[in-house]
C-alpha cells in the first residue's frame, strides 16, 4: 500500500539515502475460506478445532499457488478474538507449522475483534510496504461455538467507574439498538428489508457460482455420525421474507428493533489470504486481484460501535486522495443491518444499491468475528474481475468497543490501472 | 485377517474373555465438491480413543454388512456415485477381535468368522459404484483387508502401520488378503507382505505401502480426508486412472513360491502350520476364481483358528502386550528419583548400559573402570555407536552430542559419589562384586540404589557384605542391550520395595519389559537356555552325531539351531554358565568334556550361513572333540530322542523353578523366553507347548496352564 496513490514513491525530487528502501505497492493475490457453520453444538464444526480450520484454508491457498515457493512466505498473521485453547498459542506460528510451511517461516497472532483478519492484511501489508517482508499469509478464525464472544474476559472496572464506555456497550446488539435510537429514520422495517435483500443476493450469488470458488472443503468428524465433508455455508436462509422475520424476538431490548433476522448469526469459520509486494508478485508470477490503495482505522464511542466504518472510510479516502464518489464497489460487513444502513445513509447511498454487497453479506453467510475481513476482500476481488469498469472499491467493517476499519483497493482489470511501481526507480 | 487386541488388558494371565467391543459403522452422505454427486462416507468407530483401536468381531461385521447392503441398494438406485470407508482418528482398523477369535470353541464358528468377513468385504467389491478406502490410521490384518477389498485406496502420510501380520499370530490373511495382495502387487511383493514382514514384525509405513502398491495415493495428514475425497472424485470422473498390473506369469509365480518354500523349510522347518497355509493360498491365488480363493481362505482360517499354535500365539501376543505392566512390581511411587547413574566397569556390557541410560533417561552417566585404557575403550564404544546411529539416520546430531557429552569416564570410584543409582557390570566373580559394593557403600548416599547386572551369581550373597543390603537389586540386561527387549529384575532376600520400584521405574524408562524374578541361579532365561544347550551337548557326548543333535530342536522353531546359539553367546560364556549352574543346581546341568575342549582350543562351532537369514550349519569338525558319533547304537539318541530329552529336562526344570518361586507364574517364564530368548509365539514361550504335547502332565503330573488359556480346549471338540 502507499499512503497516497500513484504519485508518492516516484515523486520527483524525493531525497533518499543510499540503501534506503522505497515504499512498495502491496497486492492482494487471493483469498479463500472454509464454509461458515452454525456456532452451535449441532453446527458443522462443533467437533472441529479452530486451528484446523485455518490450516485447511492456508494449505488450499498454497496449493492454488504452486508458483509461490513456500519458503518465500515471510509472515503468517492469523487473527482471533478469543486467543485461548485452540485459538491460542500464537496462532500464526502454530498454523504455519501445522500447515506444513517450512520452519523458517515466522508467524504471529492478531486481535482487533471483528476486524482481526482485516488487520492481519493491513499489518502484513504495511510490513511489505516498508520492505520488511515480501509475501505474507493473512487470515483469521473464530470458532464462536467454542469461544463465545467475551468469555473469560475481565474488563477493567474503570471502564464503568469512570464511564469510559457505557455499561451496555460491551453487548454488540445493544449498540445496534443505540444506532436505531440515534437515527430514528433507520427503522426496523428498513433493517428487515435490507436483511431480506441480502439473503436473496447471497442465494443468487451462490446459484451463479459467485460464492463457491473461494470455499475450501473441510472434513468434519462427529463422534455420533462419523466423518463428513463441509462444502457449503450452513447459515443462509434463502427465501427469507419480510413477513417471516417481522415477528422475531428482539433479544437486546424489549420492543427493540434488532432481531436474529436482521443481524449476523453466531458463526464458526476461517479465512486466509495471500498478500505480496507488487514487484514480488511480478517476479513470482502471482496473479494480482487487487492493489491496496490505503487503509485506516478509526475510533467512535463504544455505544455506537456500528458507526465506526464512517470515520474510518473518511480517513482512508482522505489518505488516498479519493472521495466516496470514486468508489464503485463496497463490501461492508453486516454485523447488523442498521449498522450498514448508518453507513449508506451517511454517504447518501440507497439501501439496495447494487454496488453494495452484491453477493449478500454476513446477515446471510455469517460473521466469524476475526475471520470476516478477508471474506470481504475475497468477494471484492471477484467483483473487480467481473467489473473492469470499476477502478476503486472498499472493504469496511465495524469493530467492537467502538472502532471502524476501511481498506481501499484498486482494480487491476481497470483500463487505467496504475500497476505496481517498480521499487528500483529511485535511489 | 486378524491382528491385535488392546494393550493393557491381559486375558492371557487370567484366561478370561470379554464381550465384543463393537466397532460401529457410521454412514454420512458427502456432496463431492466438484459437483459429481454423492459419496456415502463410512466411518468405522468403536467409540473409544485411539489407544483402543477398532477391531472387528461378529457384531461389528454384521453391522458393517447391513450398512454396505443398504449402500449397494442406494447405488443401484442411482443415489450414490461412490462409497468411501475411513476410520476414527489414527485408526482404520487393527483387524479381527483377537480375544473373540481366541474364544472360538468349534470349527464351524471359526469357519463362520471367515465367511462373515468375506461377506462384508465382498460388498465393497460388488458395490456397483467405485469404492475407496481412505486409510487414515493403522490398518492391520482385517483392517488392511477391508481396504484391499475396495476398488481404490489412499493413505495418510503419517500412518505408521499397514500390514498383514496374521502369519506371525498363527493365522493367514483370511478376509481376502491372500488372494488380493498377489494380484495387486505381484507375487514377489506378496511374499514380503504375507510372510517376510510379519516374521520380522515390521509393518509398512505409509510411503512404503505406496511404493509397494498396497495403496494408490498418499496425501499429507494435514488435510488427508479432504484430498482423498477430491482424488476419489477425479477417479469417479475418469480424470485420474489407476493402472493395475497384469498377473505375474506362471513361471515367475512358481519360481518365487518355490524359493519361498525352500526358505520356510530352512527357517520354519515345519514348526508351525500358518506360513505353509499362507504359501498354499498364494499358490492357488494364481488360478483360483475369487470365490474359490475366498473359500480356501475360509477353510485355512478355520483350521488355523482351531490349532494350538494359533491359540498359543494369541496368548503370547497378549503376554507381550500386557508385559509393559510388570506383575508383582511394587508401587511406582516408591521409586527413588534417578538424576545421575554410575556404572562400575567399562567393558562391552557396561558401555552398552551407559549408552542406553544416557539415551533414554537423559541423565549424566559416570562409567568407572580400573585403568584409563579400559575407560577410554568404554567411552570409545559409546562414541562410535552414536556415530553409527547418526550415520544411519537413527539419531539426530543433537541427541548424539548430548549423549556423548553426558557419558563420563573415570578411574576414581569416588566420582560415583553423587549417583542415585549405581549399576555394576564387572567380571562375573563373586569376590570382585562384593568388593565393588563394599567400596561403593562408603561413597554413595545412604539411600542410593546399588544394582548388579550379574547373569548367574547370587545377588543376596553380593549384598551380604553391606550395612544396607536392602538397597541392592539385580537388573539383568541381555546382550545386545539396545536390541533385547527383556530385563530380569532380581529381588534378593533383603531387597527393599524402594530399590525394587527404582529398578522397575528405570527399566521402564529404558523401554524394556521387566520381569520380576527371585534370586535363584540363572534366573529364568539363562537357566532354561543353558539347560537346552547342555542337554544337546550331552546327547553328542553320548554318541549322537553333532548334525543330528544340532537340528533336533527344529520342530520347536527356535530362532536358531543350538550350536549357532553357542556361537552367538560365545562357547566360553556358555560353558561358564553351564558350569556355575551345575555347581548351584546339580547335575541336571550336564558336564561336557567335549565342550571344554572346544573352548580350550577356541574352535569355531559353526560354519558361515549359506545365505542371509539362513541358519548357520554346525561345523562338522567339532565332532572330534566329543569322540566318534555312534548313530543307531543302543543308548544313543536320535533326533527325536534329543528333542524328548530337552523337553523333559525343560519340564523338570520349570517344575523346580515354580516350586522355588523363581517367578510367580508360568506366564512370566513364557514372557521371559519370548523376549529374552526369542522363542516363538507358536510355542507360547514354552509352557503352552509343554502342556499341549503332554510333557507337563507326564513329567510333573499336572498342566502348567489351565486348558484353553493357550490352546484349544480339548473338551470343546
Amino acid at each position: 500500500m502507499t499512503v497516497a496513490t500513484e504519485s508518492s514513491p516516484s515523486s520527483p525530487g524525493a531525497v533518499r539515502a543510499a540503501g534506503r528502501r522505497p515504499v512498495r505497492d502491496v497486492v492482494f493475490v487471493e483469498g479463500v475460506r472454509t464454509p461458515f457453520g452454525k456456532a452451535r453444538p449441532d453446527g458443522l464444526f462443533a467437533e472441529t478445532r479452530a486451528d484446523d480450520l485455518v490450516v485447511k484454508a492456508v494449505r488450499e491457498l498454497l496449493r492454488r499457488h504452486p508458483e509461490l515457493p513456500p519458503e518465500r512466505v515471510d509472515e503468517v498473521a492469523i487473527a482471533a478474538t478469543t486467543q485461548q485453547g485452540d485459538q491460542g498459542l500464537t496462532l500464526g506460528r502454530t498454523v504455519a507449522l501445522l500447515a506444513g510451511l517450512p520452519t523458517t517461516v515466522p508467524g504471529y497472532a492478531i486481535d482487533r475483534m471483528c476486524a482481526g483478519a482485516m488487520t492481519a492484511v493491513t499489518t502484513t501489508a504495511a510490513s511489505i510496504a516498508v520492505g520488511a517482508s515480501d509475501v505474507a499469509i493473512a487470515g483469521g478464525v473464530e470458532h464462536m461455538g467454542r469461544h463465545p464472544m467475551g468469555v473469560g474476559a475481565d474488563p477493567n472496572p474503570r471502564f464503568l467507574a469512570e464511564r469510559l464506555v457505557d455499561a451496555e456497550a460491551l453487548d454488540m446488539g445493544v449498540t445496534a439498538e443505540n444506532l436505531h435510537d440515534r437515527f430514528p429514520h433507520l427503522t426496523k422495517e428498513r433493517a428487515d428489508a435490507y436483511a431480506v435483500n441480502t439473503q436473496a443476493r447471497y442465494a443468487k450469488a451462490l446459484a451463479n457460482g459467485d460464492i463457491g470458488p473461494e470455499i475450501v472443503p473441510v472434513a468434519v468428524r462427529s463422534a455420533e455420525r462419523g466423518w463428513g465433508l463441509a462444502t457449503a455455508d450452513e447459515l443462509p436462509r434463502p427465501g427469507t421474507t419480510m413477513e417471516a422475520i417481522a415477528g422475531l424476538k428482539t433479544p437486546f431490548r424489549p420492543g427493540g428493533r434488532v432481531t436474529a433476522g436482521n443481524a449476523s448469526p453466531l458463526t464458526d469459520g476461517a479465512t486466509a489470504s495471500l498478500v505480496a509486494a507488487g514487484d514480488v508478485a511480478e517476479e513470482l508470477g502471482l496473479p494480482v486481484a487487487m492493489r491496496m490503495v490505503s487503509y485506516a482505522f478509526a475510533g467512535v464511542p463504544a455505544e455506537i460501535m456500528g458507526y465506526g466504518p464512517v470515520p474510518a472510510t473518511d480517513k482512508a479516502l482522505a489518505r488516498a486522495g479519493l472521495t466516496i464518489d470514486d468508489i464503485g464497489l463496497f463490501e461492508i460487513n453486516e454485523a447488523f443491518a442498521v449498522q450498514v444502513l448508518t453507513f449508506l445513509d451517511h454517504y447518501g447511498i440507497a439501501d439496495d444499491d447494487e454496488r453494495v454487497n452484491p453477493y449478500g453479506g454476513a446477515i446471510a453467510v455469517g460473521h466469524p468475528l476475526a475471520g470476516s475481513g478477508v471474506r470481504l476482500m475475497t468477494q471484492l476481488a471477484r467483483q473487480f474481475a467481473q467489473h473492469p469498469e470499476v477502478r476503486y472499491g472498499l472493504t469496511t467493517m465495524c469493530v467492537g468497543l467502538g472502532q471502524g476499519g476501511t481498506v481501499i483497493w484498486e482494480n487491476p482489470h481497470h483500463a487505467d490501472y496504475s500497476g505496481h511501481v517498480p521499487a528500483s526507480t529511485e535511489g | 485377517m486378524t491382528d491385535t487386541t488392546t494393550p493393557g488388558e491381559n486375558p492371557a494371565a487370567s484366561g478370561t474373555t470379554r464381550a465384543e467391543r463393537v466397532t460401529r459403522t457410521l454412514v454420512r452422505d458427502v456432496a463431492l465438491p466438484g459437483g459429481t454427486g454423492t459419496m456415502a462416507l463410512v466411518t468405522l468407530d468403536n467409540g473409544l480413543d485411539h489407544t483402543k483401536p477398532n477391531t472387528l468381531g461378529p457384531q461389528g461385521l454384521a453391522e458393517l454388512t447391513a450398512a454396505l447392503r443398504g449402500l449397494q441398494q442406494r447405488a443401484a438406485a442411482g443415489e450414490l456415485v461412490a462409497v468411501g470407508v475411513t476410520g476414527k482418528p489414527y485408526v482404520l482398523a487393527a483387524g479381527a477381535d483377537l480375544l473373540g477369535v481366541g474364544a472360538v470353541t468349534r470349527r464351524e464358528e471359526a469357519l463362520e468368522l471367515g465367511r462373515a468377513g468375506h461377506a462384508a468385504y465382498e460388498l465393497l467389491h460388488t458395490m456397483g459404484v467405485p469404492t475407496f478406502a481412505f486409510v487414515n490410521g493403522i490398518a492391520l490384518g482385517g483392517g488392511l483387508e477391508l481396504a484391499l477389498n475396495c476398488d481404490y485406496r489412499t493413505v495418510s502420510s503419517d500412518v505408521g502401520a499397514l500390514g498383514l501380520p496374521e502369519v506371525g499370530l498363527g493365522l493367514v490373511p483370511g478376509w481376502g488378503g491372500s488372494y488380493v495382495v498377489p494380484h495387486l502387487v505381484g507375487i514377489e511383493k506378496a511374499v514380503d507382505v504375507l510372510l517376510t514382514r510379519p516374521a520380522a514384525s515390521k509393518p509398512f509405513k505409509a510411503a512404503e505401502a505406496l511404493d509397494a502398491g498396497l495403496v494408490d495415493a498418499m496425501f499429507d495428514a494435514a488435510d488427508f480426508l479432504e484430498r482423498s475425497i477430491a482424488w476419489a472424485e477425479q477417479v469417479v470422473r475418469g480424470e485420474v486412472t489407476v493402472p493395475r498390473r497384469e498377473p505375474d506369469p506362471e513361471p515367475v509365480w512358481d519360481a518365487v513360491l518355490s524359493a519361498t518354500r525352500r526358505r520356510l523349510d530352512a527357517v520354519v522347518a515345519g514348526s508351525r502350520p500358518a506360513p505353509y497355509r499362507a504359501l498354499e493360498l498364494l499358490a492357488g491365488a494364481r488360478t483360483w476364481t475369487r470365490a474359490e480363493a475366498f473359500a480356501a481362505e475360509d477353510e485355512a482360517l478355520a483350521d488355523l483358528i482351531m490349532s494350538d499354535e494359533m491359540r498359543a500365539s494369541v496368548y503370547a501376543f497378549q503376554l507381550v502386550s500386557g508385559g509393559k505392566k510388570p506383575a508383582g512390581a511394587p508401587s511406582p511411587d516408591l521409586a527413588r528419583p534417578v538424576t545421575r547413574v554410575g556404572i562400575v566397569g567399562a567393558g562391552l556390557m557396561a558401555a552398552q548400559i551407559a549408552l542406553l541410560v544416557s539415551q533414554r533417561l537423559g541423565v549424566p552417566v559416570v562409567m568407572r573402570d580400573l585403568d584409563t585404557e579400559r575407560v577410554e575403550k568404554g567411552l570409545g564404544f559409546v562414541r562410535s555407536t552414536v556415530e553409527k546411529l547418526v550415520g544411519r539416520g537413527r539419531m539426530t546430531p543433537e541427541v548424539a552430542a548430548r549423549v556423548t557429552a553426558s557419558v563420563h569416564g573415570t578411574t576414581q570410584i569416588e566420582d560415583l559419589a553423587g549417583c542415585d543409582l549405581v549399576i555394576e557390570a564387572v567380571t562375573e566373580v563373586m569376590d570382585l562384586k562384593k568388593r565393588v559394593f563394599a567400596e561403593l557403600e562408603g561413597i554413595v548416599a545412604q539411600d542410593a540404589v546399588l544394582a548388579t547386572n550379574t547373569s548367574a551369581l547370587s545377588v543376596t550373597e553380593m549384598a551380604s557384605v553391606l550395612q544396607h543390603p536392602e538397597r541392592v537389586v539385580g537388573i539383568h540386561f541381555f546382550n545386545p542391550v539396545a536390541q533385547m527387549p527383556l530385563v530380569e529384575v532380581v529381588k534378593a532376600r533383603g531387597t527393599s520395595d524402594e530399590a525394587l520400584a527404582t529398578a522397575f521405574a528405570v527399566t521402564k524408562k529404558l523401554r524394556k519389559t521387566s520381569v520380576l524374578v527371585a534370586d535363584r541361579p540363572g534366573f529364568v532365561v539363562n537357566r532354561l537356555l543353558v539347560l537346552v544347550m547342555g542337554k544337546v551337548v550331552e546327547a553328542v557326548e553320548n554318541g549322537t552325531p553333532v548334525e543330528v543333535a544340532d537340528s533336533a530342536l527344529a520342530p520347536l522353531g527356535f530362532p536358531m539351531p543350538t550350536f549357532e546359539l553357542f556361537d552367538l553367546v560365545g562357547p566360553a560364556v556358555g560353558l561358564h554358565v553351564l558350569t556355575s549352574l551345575r555347581e548351584e543346581l546339580g547335575d541336571r546341568f550336564p558336564r561336557s568334556p567335549g565342550l571344554e575342549k572346544l573352548v580350550a582350543d577356541a574352535t569355531r562351532v559353526v560354519l558361515d550361513a549359506p545365505g542371509p537369514g539362513l541358519p548357520k550349519p554346525v561345523n562338522p569338525e567339532i565332532q572330534e572333540a566329543f569322540g566318534p558319533a555312534r548313530p543307531g547304537e543302543p543308548g544313543v539318541l536320535d533326533a527325536h530322542g534329543v528333542l524328548d530329552s530337552v523337553l523333559t529336562a525343560l519340564t523338570v526344570e520349570i517344575g523346580h523353578m515354580l516350586d522355588e518361586g523363581v517367578v510367580a507364574a508360568p506366564q512370566q517364564i513364557d514372557l521371559c523366553m519370548i523376549l529374552g530368548a526369542g522363542w516363538g509365539f507358536h510355542t507360547g514361550g514354552i509352557t503352552p507347548y509343554l502342556d499341549r504335547t503332554g510333557y507337563s502332565e507326564r513329567v510333573l503330573g499336572r498342566r502348567l496352564l489351565p486348558a484353553g488359556v493357550a490352546d484349544v480346549p480339548r473338551d470343546a471338540g
